[in-house]
């Protein structure tokens, strides 16, 4: 049975098929508006994820289906100790397919052990995202027109930033991409991304702590945000949440066609001012990765419409 | 110590030298209430020195924890006095609760009895990764 854990479970090819099926539901959504009748998507939040979990339940929506779930694991029976292959194991027996979010790193792997429908990862800790990453991917597509020859450009949280990786990896698989890793030295690519994504296939790259420096060059800026919960320290957080903040100052440098992107939430890393600007395309990007989640869900109940 | 003089048990031959205490601890033969001899920087014509260990006893051996501390190791079977097979060590693609995740993101930090497996992901860095976290082992 298919699952999506993480983006490199899907080859170039699928994900190209999955965003020329988006593409189709965006131009006619009445004719998947019943494509998934009476089916049901369980929706496993053990960490809050407001924003993902509605474009899942959404995604559902618009095809004619269901959801049920939960939101936070305080109202799953994991507050009551229950292990994630047993909550997985029942759950699957509820529903048609699963959207799993949870805080520890591989629980959706666990949950493909033991489904016996498709998982789909909807985040799991500091890991992977590969939902995020489809909807990247599309909103890349649609804005610029080509997956290939791209400048791009990531900012902020590197280390810790899980979107951040899993779009590297994804871009690294198209040609003659190039990679600007920007960020303060303490929140760098770790290693093991550089080096498996960007050095062993000899993609150029610049390593850089400074926006202003390179802003002039990128064809897409992806700012991510300095978040809270992957410190175990408040004062290092405090000290690099403001380091890198786009501003209307530094718009003025962007090449007119650069697109920023941002996977939301947002924090104070994009001066609200910025909204208005036509190349910023993070709220675009949340659209996109509706269509992408349905196209998704159809690919793996293997509904043909 | 002549392998002739173990009547059920193993040599694990060949061992790279100066590494031989390092499995000793590794498949945590101290604990074994059998003999076992450690004799290291013994004569190797192909290396030089090599270590080696012998078990005089009936043993579960992980041979996967073998392969993960030193791929080049060799496994000798001795039964009633008679060498019944002789192993040579590759490093395994997986290895199942040979080492630990020690991310403590990982789910494995968490979920009830689940083993903690690692997959060879790159063979010329001998580097093994968790399967759920992706974590280095």
């Amino acid at each position: 049975m298919a699952n999506l854990i993480n983006i490199l479970d899907l080859s170039v090819e699928e994900i190209d098929r999955l965003m020329d099926l988006a593409d189709d539901i965006m131009a006619d959504p009445e004719k998947y508006n019943e494509s998934c009748k009476h089916k049901i998507l369980a929706t496993l939040f053990f960490e809050p994820s407001t924003r993902t979990r509605l474009s899942f339940e959404s995604a559902m929506l618009s095809l004619g289906g269901e959801v049920l779930g939960f939101s936070e694991a305080a109202s799953s029976s994991s507050a009551k100790g229950e292990s994630v292959a047993d909550t997985i194991t029942v759950v699957s027996g509820y529903s048609d397919i699963i959207a799993m979010r949870h805080p520890k790193e591989g629980a959706p792997v666990i949950g493909a052990e033991h489904a016996l429908v498709p998982i789909i990862n909807a985040g799991d800790g500091g890991h992977y995202h590969p939902t995020q990453t489809l909807a990247d991917l599309l909103t890349i597509r649609h804005e610029l027109g080509r997956m290939s020859g791209l400048k791009i450009g990531v900012c902020g949280d590197l280390k810790f930033g899980r979107t951040v990786h899993s779009l590297i990896e994804a871009m690294s698989r198209y040609d003659d991409n190039e990679f600007y890793l920007i960020s303060p030295e303490e929140l760098k690519l770790p290693g093991f991304v550089k080096n498996e994504y960007i050095i062993d296939k000899n993609i150029p790259y610049k390593e850089t702590g400074s926006l202003e420096d390179c802003i002039g060059e990128l064809d897409i800026l992806y700012m991510t945000r300095v978040q809270r919960e992957r410190f175990f320290n408040e004062e290092d957080y405090l000290r690099l949440r403001d380091c890198f903040i786009l501003t209307e100052e530094k718009m003025k440098d962007a090449r007119e066609d650069m697109i920023v992107m941002h996977p939301l939430p947002r924090v104070n890393e994009i001066q609200t001012a910025v909204d208005k600007d036509k190349r910023a395309c993070y709220f675009k990007q949340t659209v996109y990765g509706k269509y992408m989640r349905m196209a998704l869900i159809l690919k793996l109940l293997e509904v043909e419409v | 110590m002549n392998i002739d003089s173990i009547q059920n048990g193993f040599v694990i031959d060949h061992i790279q030298a100066g590494k031989g205490m390092d499995l000793y601890h590794f498949l945590e033969l101290d604990k074994l209430d059998m003999p076992v001899a450690m004799i290291m920087g013994a004569f190797s014509r192909k290396t030089g020195k090599k270590d080696i260990i012998k078990i005089d006893g009936e043993v579960d051996i992980n041979i996967d924890a073998i392969g993960y501390v030193d791929p080049g190791a060799t496994v000798t079977i001795i039964k009633n006095g008679q060498i019944v097979e002789k192993r040579k060590i590759e490093e395994p693609e997986i290895l199942t609760d040979v080492i630990y995740c020690k991310n403590p993101r990982c789910i494995t930090s968490t979920e009830q009895e689940i083993r903690h497996v690692f997959r060879l992901t790159d063979k010329s860095r001998h580097e093994y990764r968790c399967i759920y976290c992706d974590a280095r082992g």
